[in-house]
């Protein structure tokens, strides 16, 4: 039976490494804006060239 | 999908290019773009030059509407390096980061704009957009450009950050995001010991617990225990607070029995383990903390968009022209002196109350107080703060600081708002009750036990304070509130927080303001007395009045209508007057009556003159008057139209007592009192002073009010009112002495809002029967001295998840049937 104190020692140890993460995820600001990311995603990087511009306006 | 595409290309030729208004009566265009304004082409310009016209691609007509006396700030103060300090959140002399506050920000293309900035001006490293909170971070280099040129950059593309020098906004807001992220370490930590310390509590609830040896049993209890540290300690702290601080009010609020039942858990488990050898109520508390956090995330979401923390000084400029030995310079109006004189051009606001010392003063109060009257000055005059010079530049002595001025402080008036503690907060007067209660019960039923044994006479006192704890009913009010917050919301309608809605559901009395608030201050009916206009004529007005950009000639431009303009040889355009031009050889004149009859040297046509005559005497409306080669031919007449819905909200708001306050004369008295029934109190000729007094008044009768106003004319009442609702043609430009925004659209709701808001009542109550079935149920158990711990580990969450889907569906539904969702 001692194997299973061992295996909720090694489980915690893990489940503390995950907490870790998410305090970490936390305190770098991944939390602060939860919408603007997803609209930055979309927009393409390319430039958009004249003619193509003008394309879109007619 | 198809019907609205092909409407949007029937209106596209109408309506701007740049922020998609109407272009009514506007002859800019570029190519086959139309223009409302020529703040508006500029900008296109601008975007246009900088190949950055994906703007237009990525929403349609996106951008904000220019407003011109906004573009004529003057930035020159931002070189000052006190102002720029406290702008500024950090700078090493090289590099600086600066956060601002744009409330323009509303659409996916401002954020995609915002970010490109450095495509204007290399000196922008970086620019990051926080959308929820409508901020801007940007990073640049102090080489290559300033503070100053930034903000004008913004500006000249219609994203004017609000520069607050008060510095408590932005502290604020600071403080409030650092108050989220400590809720999110919160959940973090309830979550990770709620899902740990169930996982090792099941051995115990499972029948095979007897095969265990001992050793492992305390291995885990212990773990158990440990894990149990953080959650009471840390992630609970706040209902400990929360119920101390009421206590010391002497009062009881909700957070009291759950921090009774929170600390009775988590004692006795604590004694359990250590002492009995028995598994505890461990994962019971765990679990109860964490739905009540979550629970607390939800109405901290809902908070999250929009933001009151705005005061006066986002309305006034934020610089002023000042003149110093003869110099003149710009410095910020926060710093304006008594004796300082400042100078105040065409258009632009007086900050703060002074003295006219030259020029002649046209004052524009509509900012005040909602009539659009213009109001001469003489030198010697006292002006006062918030009045919008319109003609020439004047110079001006400052007799009073910006924040002791007679407009601010009618804003600042102190009414210690409401008085809370006397307010009845709903789940407040229940959880006194309810704690009490169980007090009474779980005394009662130990003492019972007493005779028997003293160690069944404690397990039965905290296994009540454990079953009773009223997590269904802590959590039902956030999210039944929450959710109405929600709805609200998507029907344009934003309160200040949630016992809001509380106080919506008892009013029993509405006052409304007239001016902008039932009258619609956008739609205006123009009628004309005297002698029709011939068509030729009709050209010859429309023609002198293209020229003018007052709000009155441009409503007459819009309702003339020709179609064909001819130029004008001479245009002259005297403030607080009228106009006069001439036009193929014919003199127009049109403005006000005085101005318009010294002009008209024969005043041949007798019969028109009299009849104006007559009407002014009443004078009922806005007038202006008109005149071609000297005869007098009529004038027209503006009045302002009431609100389409009008008369729906009204009837269906016949349960309330109502009544009209207006700063106008009594003109309209019979048309409103058609409107509103003859039960309704109709006041004229209010000021903010006579609104607020009123208000005072019926409540000292005891009638809880509704107040529906706008501007800053009625703020104080708007204060002093149980509910004050500010009504806005634009949600980011409003009073912020309100408890609510409404925006105009949804005016025809508002009887819909506040029978929303009653049955919301209606839904907590229900709630909290069902809870305390859950309770009753509980104490059955908990009474008899077995309270184990696995039907408590059921019995809590499972009356949390009942309490919340209820509340959920509930409101959802009743929204439904009042046409809210």
């Amino acid at each position: 039976m001692w194997v299973i104190a061992v295996l909720m020692f090694f489980s915690l140890l893990v489940a503390c490494g995950f907490l870790a993460a998410f305090i970490w995820a936390v305190k770098s600001g991944q939390y602060d804006d939860k919408y603007t990311p997803s609209v930055r995603i979309l927009f393409d990087d390319n430039e958009v060239k004249k003619e193509n511009n003008r394309d879109i306006q007619k | 999908m198809i019907e609205e595409k092909l409407q949007n290309n029937i209106i596209y030729e109408k309506i701007c290019f740049h922020c998609g208004q109407n272009c009514l009566g506007s002859e800019i265009s570029l190519g086959d773009k139309y223009f409302c304004c020529a703040g508006c082409k500029t900008v296109y310009e601008i975007l246009y030059q900088n190949n950055l016209c994906q703007y237009y691609n990525i929403e349609k007509n996106p951008g904000n509407k220019i407003n011109k006396n906004v573009s004529t700030n003057n930035f020159e103060f931002l070189d000052d390096p006190d102002v720029k300090e406290k702008l500024v959140s950090f700078s090493d002399g090289e590099y600086t980061i600066a956060t601002f506050f744009i409330s323009q920000m509303h659409c996916s293309s401002c954020i995609w704009l915002l970010e490109n900035l450095y495509k204007f001006n290399s000196g922008i490293i970086q620019s990051q957009v926080n959308f929820i909170q409508k901020q801007l971070t940007i990073r640049y280099s102090e080489k290559n450009t300033s503070l100053k040129k930034v903000v004008e950059l913004l500006n000249s593309i219609g994203y004017m950050p609000e520069l607050n020098f008060s510095d408590l906004v932005i502290d604020e807001r600071k403080r409030e995001s650092s108050i989220s992220k400590k809720l999110y370490y919160k959940i973090g930590i309830a979550g990770f010991c709620f899902g740990n310390i169930m996982l090792l509590s099941f051995p115990e609830y499972l029948s095979f617990v007897n095969n265990i040896d001992t050793f492992l049993r305390r291995v885990f209890a212990y773990v158990i225990t440990v894990l149990s540290l953080p959650v009471f300690f840390y992630c609970s702290s706040e209902y400990f607070n929360s119920a101390y601080k009421s206590l010391k009010r002497k009062v009881i609020n909700i957070d009291f029995p759950l921090s009774l039942g929170i600390a009775v858990l988590f004692l006795r488990s604590l004694y359990e383990i250590l002492f009995n050898m028995a598994p505890g109520y461990m994962d019971s508390l765990a679990g109860l903390v964490f739905f009540l956090l979550i629970g607390k995330l939800f109405q901290e979401k809902t908070f999250e968009t929009l933001n009151f923390e705005r005061s006066y000084k986002s309305y006034f400029p934020v610089s002023v022209t000042i003149k110093k030995d003869n110099k003149e310079f710009s410095i910020a109006a926060s710093k304006l002196q008594i004796g300082d004189t400042m100078i105040i051009r065409n258009d632009e606001l007086v900050p703060s109350d002074a003295v006219l010392m030259k020029g002649k003063g046209y004052f524009d109060y509509s900012f005040v107080t909602g009539e659009s009257k213009i109001i001469e000055k003489q030198t010697g005059d006292v002006i006062y703060a918030g009045g919008r010079q319109k003609g020439q530049a004047i110079e001006l002595e400052v007799i009073k600081e910006t924040s002791q001025s007679y407009l601010t402080q009618l804003w600042n008036q102190d009414f210690s708002k409401k008085n809370e503690n006397k307010l009845i907060v709903l789940s407040n007067v229940i959880s006194k009750y309810f704690t009490i209660v169980v007090l009474f019960i779980a005394f009662t039923a130990s003492l019972f036990w007493m005779h028997y044994s003293l160690s069944v006479a404690l397990n039965v006192l905290t296994s009540v304070l454990i079953v009773a704890c009223p997590c269904a009913l802590a959590l039902s009010t956030p999210f039944t509130f929450g959710n109405t917050l929600r709805i609200f919301g998507r029907n344009k309608f934003y309160l200040k927080n949630t016992s809001v809605v509380e106080k919506l559901a008892n009013i029993d009395s509405i006052v409304f303001d007239k001016t902008g608030t039932i009258t619609n201050s956008e739609q205006s009916t123009i009628t004309f007395s005297g002698r029709p206009l011939s068509h030729a004529e009709e050209v010859l007005v429309s023609s002198a009045l293209r020229n003018s950009s007052h709000p009155l000639s441009r409503y007459i431009f819009a309702q003339l209508n020709t179609d064909a303009l001819i130029d004008a040889d001479y245009y002259n355009e005297i403030p607080g007057k009228g106009i006069e031009s001439i036009i193929a050889n014919n003199k127009v004149s049109i403005g006000s009556k005085d101005f318009v009859f010294a002009d008209a040297l024969e005043a041949t046509d007798k019969f028109n003159t009299d009849k104006c005559n007559n009407v002014i005497s009443e004078a009922i409306d806005t007038t202006v008057f008109i005149s071609i080669n000297g005869k007098n031919n009529g004038f027209y007449k503006i009045s302002n139209s009431y609100r389409e819905a009008l008369e729906e909200v009204i009837n269906a708001l016949k349960n309330y007592k109502l009544s009209v306050l207006s700063g106008d004369n009594s003109g309209e008295m019979i048309r409103l009192k058609k409107i509103f029934k003859e039960a309704s109190t109709l006041l004229f000729r209010q000021t903010p002073e006579d609104k607020l007094n009123y208000i005072s008044s019926l409540q000292l009768k005891g009638q809880r009010i509704l107040m529906i106003g706008d501007g800053l004319n009625d703020a104080g009442a708007l204060l002093k009112s149980d509910v004050g609702i500010s009504i806005s043609e634009d949600i980011t430009n409003f009073s912020p002495a309100c408890d609510a925004i409404l925006d105009s659209t949804s005016f025809s709701k508002i009887g819909s809002f506040l029978d929303f808001s009653k049955s919301n009542l209606g839904i907590i109550k229900l709630n909290f029967i069902i809870s305390l079935l859950y309770n009753i149920a509980g104490l059955s158990f908990a009474i008899k001295g077995n309270l184990s711990p696995i039907v408590a580990a059921v019995l809590m969450p499972l009356s949390s998840v009942t309490a919340v889907t209820f509340t959920t569906l509930a409101t959802n539904f009743m929204a439904k049937r009042k046409g809210l969702l």
